[in-house]
């Protein structure tokens, strides 16, 4: 499998830093300490396939094209510059605070905005003059926006009695739609008499009924519980598989962009910052602020020591550790190690002392000394808070022992913080 | 605590008296005229007859009444139709010049309508402004007689109910979410058909108070069609002042009054009565 995968992603047109991050996850291996990291957003690649797949079949042409896209309100800029690629039957999910300009793009492809600057265009044609009734994509609104004068089945009809299909034939394809949604026998109730789960799915049928090219998803599980949401992610997920269609999903969750998504856009202050999927994205965040915004991250500086073949030595907390690098960094430069808290592994100087083996399998030579401040426990897995001798704090996250559930460490002991080479990501310097 | 609930009781009772020593017993009174004959001794000589009702029905009464409903729905449909872009205009303007136009439309509430309506005939009359202009411009050669038609009526009538059909528009308009609209023209409406099917039906309740707040004076304003009708009594409000102040008929005025009152109540009824069965058609 990574072998079909990794030659599909090198004829993408946007082959040149996903081909990168694709090759650095295969590379990456994670024995016996990787189990922590074996959560959700890698458990979802593994059933991901559908992606490479689906990409690999439409290479041809990009569904919705976004060529340096600018949009600014009275002189205030919601984006600059924004070039992206929608690939055919893919789940897209543009992940951003509020304010990043994540909904505008999605206005923007929607039609209900146009552009300042830049060209736009919807299976290969350019739509930037087009109002929204012309284009071939629907959009699933943040509150749903359904008629409240009309039942179910006007709501959902809506969109093929304005395409004047004749009445029986729209019927049939109101009852099957509703099928798809499980709201069969609702088509007479007033919309305003669901609960927010049903109204959600109905504006899902709503959209979905148009069979269009792209389906576009503004925070549409935002005004649902969290057991709800869960369970919507989901069901979009399946929908979104038997369909076929394009999603563009809008969310400010990351967990939700992960587990739904073959693809993730990491947005801030109006541009993108990164895009890949939600492996590349989240072990190899291109800059701290996506390493930030995509889960928990350590951030330890250093400086280049020497430069080796995709290697460097750095100078961090007082010791000397090799690191994995395609950076083209120089001797001397300033740069951050970005170490995810699930990746870390945390030993007692007590143990490491007692236990020859475990000196053995742990990284001794790129291992930080230092003192628990406190554990946080979480569940599943707790944290250890470590404050490094050296200056710093790090979070670690520790599994439970299979046959003792109590939390190992305790504050104030001496611990040894260390990883195993190639899982930190080394960034040039942020200020 | 204690003091709130005296508050609340001293208003409720006092709203309550006051609807019903101005407005509840006028209205029985009336209704009760309405079936009493007239003498010579007195205004109103008690008893039960349908006698003024069967007088109403008089071919010249109903006449009065019906080219009453008529030019009052003439004057609804034109308040509407000007109305309606100016509200949505209203309702999407932005906040400063929004409110400098809402100031605009509430302005002429400060001065009274009557003196409005007399500051109308400057406007129309023969040596009147609109005249002068039209002279001064070549577009007539003799001034236009506009005073004293029924066009005169129709546009004092309109220039006074207009702000009664702008509010509620507004008022609906500017409620309606955008986003509906959206999920239309997304759906694939164009923007008319989005203005029909969803617009419209969205802001029916401002569109029928508007239309009441302006059809049902319509029908009773009596001083426009006096001032700039002339002594034709073109409306049912000419009509029953004149019972009661001229003619001194006042259980046929009453019988007027009343059957303004009913029609108006069963066009209510009949709104109800179609947005439920509209509804339930729907549920």
């Amino acid at each position: 499998m990574s072998f079909s995968s990794r030659s599909c992603i090198e004829t993408m047109p946007i082959s040149g830093k996903l081909s990168l991050t694709q090759h650095s996850i295969f590379s990456k291996k994670k024995g016996l300490l990787g189990s922590v990291a074996m959560s959700a957003p890698r458990l979802n690649y593994l059933s991901g396939g559908v992606m490479t797949d689906s990409v690999a079949q439409s290479q041809a042409l990009p569904v919705v094209q976004l060529r340096n896209v600018a949009k600014s309100y009275d002189g205030q800029h919601a984006l600059t510059d924004v070039s992206l690629d929608v690939q055919r039957g893919e789940f897209l999910t543009i992940l951003g605070p509020s304010g990043c300009g994540k909904t505008t793009i999605l206005r923007l492809v929607a039609g209900f905005e146009s552009a300042t600057a830049g060209v736009i265009s919807i299976d290969g044609k350019i739509v930037t003059e087009l109002p929204p009734e012309r284009r071939n994509v629907n959009t699933v609104f943040q509150s749903y926006a359904l008629f409240p004068h009309m039942n179910v089945f006007d709501n959902v009809a809506f969109g093929l009695r304005m395409k004047k299909r004749p009445a029986a034939e729209i019927a049939i394809e109101v009852r099957e739609t509703l099928r798809l949604v499980q709201l069969e026998g609702f088509e007479a109730r007033m919309v305003g008499k669901l609960s927010g789960g049903q109204q959600q799915r109905v504006a899902i049928a709503r959209a979905i009924i148009n069979r269009p090219l792209v389906l576009l998803l503004d925070e549409p599980l935002s005004a649902l519980d969290y057991r709800l949401r869960k369970q919507m992610q989901l069901d979009l997920k399946h929908l979104q598989r038997k369909l076929g269609i394009t999603f563009v999903l809008v969310t400010h969750d990351q967990e939700e962009a992960f587990s739904m998504s073959d693809r993730v856009v990491v947005m801030n202050n109006g541009h993108i910052e990164q895009i890949g999927t939600p492996v590349s994205v989240y072990e190899e965040p291109r800059n701290l602020y996506v390493a930030r915004f995509v889960g928990e991250i350590n951030i330890i500086n250093a400086e280049v020591v020497e430069l080796g073949e995709g290697r460097a030595r750095v100078r961090a907390q007082g010791l000397d550790v090799f690191m994995r690098t395609s950076h083209a960094f120089h001797p001397g430069e300033k740069v951050h190690i970005l170490l995810r808290p699930e990746d870390l592994r945390v030993e007692t100087l007590k143990d490491l002392a007692e236990d020859p083996e475990l000196e053995d399998v742990f990284s001794r030579d790129r291992s930080l000394v230092g003192t628990v401040e406190e554990t946080i426990y979480k569940g599943a897995t707790y944290d250890v808070v470590v404050r490094l001798d050296a200056g710093g704090i790090v979070t670690a996250t520790e599994f439970f022992n299979e046959d003792d559930e109590t939390v190992y460490f305790k504050a104030s002991d001496r611990v040894a913080v260390s990883w195993v080479e190639g899982w930190e990501v080394v960034l040039p310097y942020e200020k | 605590m204690k003091n709130d609930g005296f508050f609340k009781l001293a208003v409720i009772v006092g709203v309550i008296s006051w609807m019903a020593i101005f407005a509840f017993v006028p209205n029985v009174l009336v209704f009760l005229a309405s079936f009493s004959s007239t003498s010579s001794a007195n205004f109103i000589e008690p008893g039960f007859s349908l006698n003024n009702y069967a007088r109403l029905m008089d071919t010249t009464h109903l006449d009065i009444l019906l080219s009453s409903l008529r030019l009052s729905g003439l004057v609804t449909v034109i308040c509407l139709v000007t109305a309606y872009p100016f509200a949505a205009i209203l309702a999407r303007t932005r906040k400063p010049l929004r409110n400098t136009l809402l100031l605009l439309v509430v302005i002429p509430f400060w001065t009274n309508s009557l003196v409005r309506t007399y500051a109308m005939t400057a406007m129309l009359n023969s040596s009147g402004i609109v005249n002068n202009v039209l002279l001064f411009l070549g577009v007539i050669d003799s001034p236009l007689a506009m005073m004293y038609t029924p066009g005169a009526v129709v546009l004092g009538l309109v220039y006074t109910l207009l702000p009664f059909m702008i509010l509620p528009l507004y008022a609906a308009l500017e409620r309606l979410d955008r986003r509906y609209l959206e999920a239309a023209r997304d759906l694939g409406a164009s923007p008319w058909r989005a203005f029909w099917k969803v617009v419209v039906p969205l802001t029916m309740p401002g569109i029928v108070s508007g239309c009441m707040l302006v059809f049902l004076p319509g029908i009773g304003m009596f001083y426009v069609s006096d001032v700039l009708g002339g002594a034709k009594a073109m409306l049912l409000g000419n009509f029953i002042r004149d019972q009661f102040l001229t003619t001194r008929d006042w259980p046929l005025g009453a019988a007027a009054s009343v059957t303004l009152t009913v029609l108006m109540g069963l066009m209510l009824l009949l709104y109800w009565k179609s947005a439920a069965r509209l509804g339930r058609k729907e549920a």
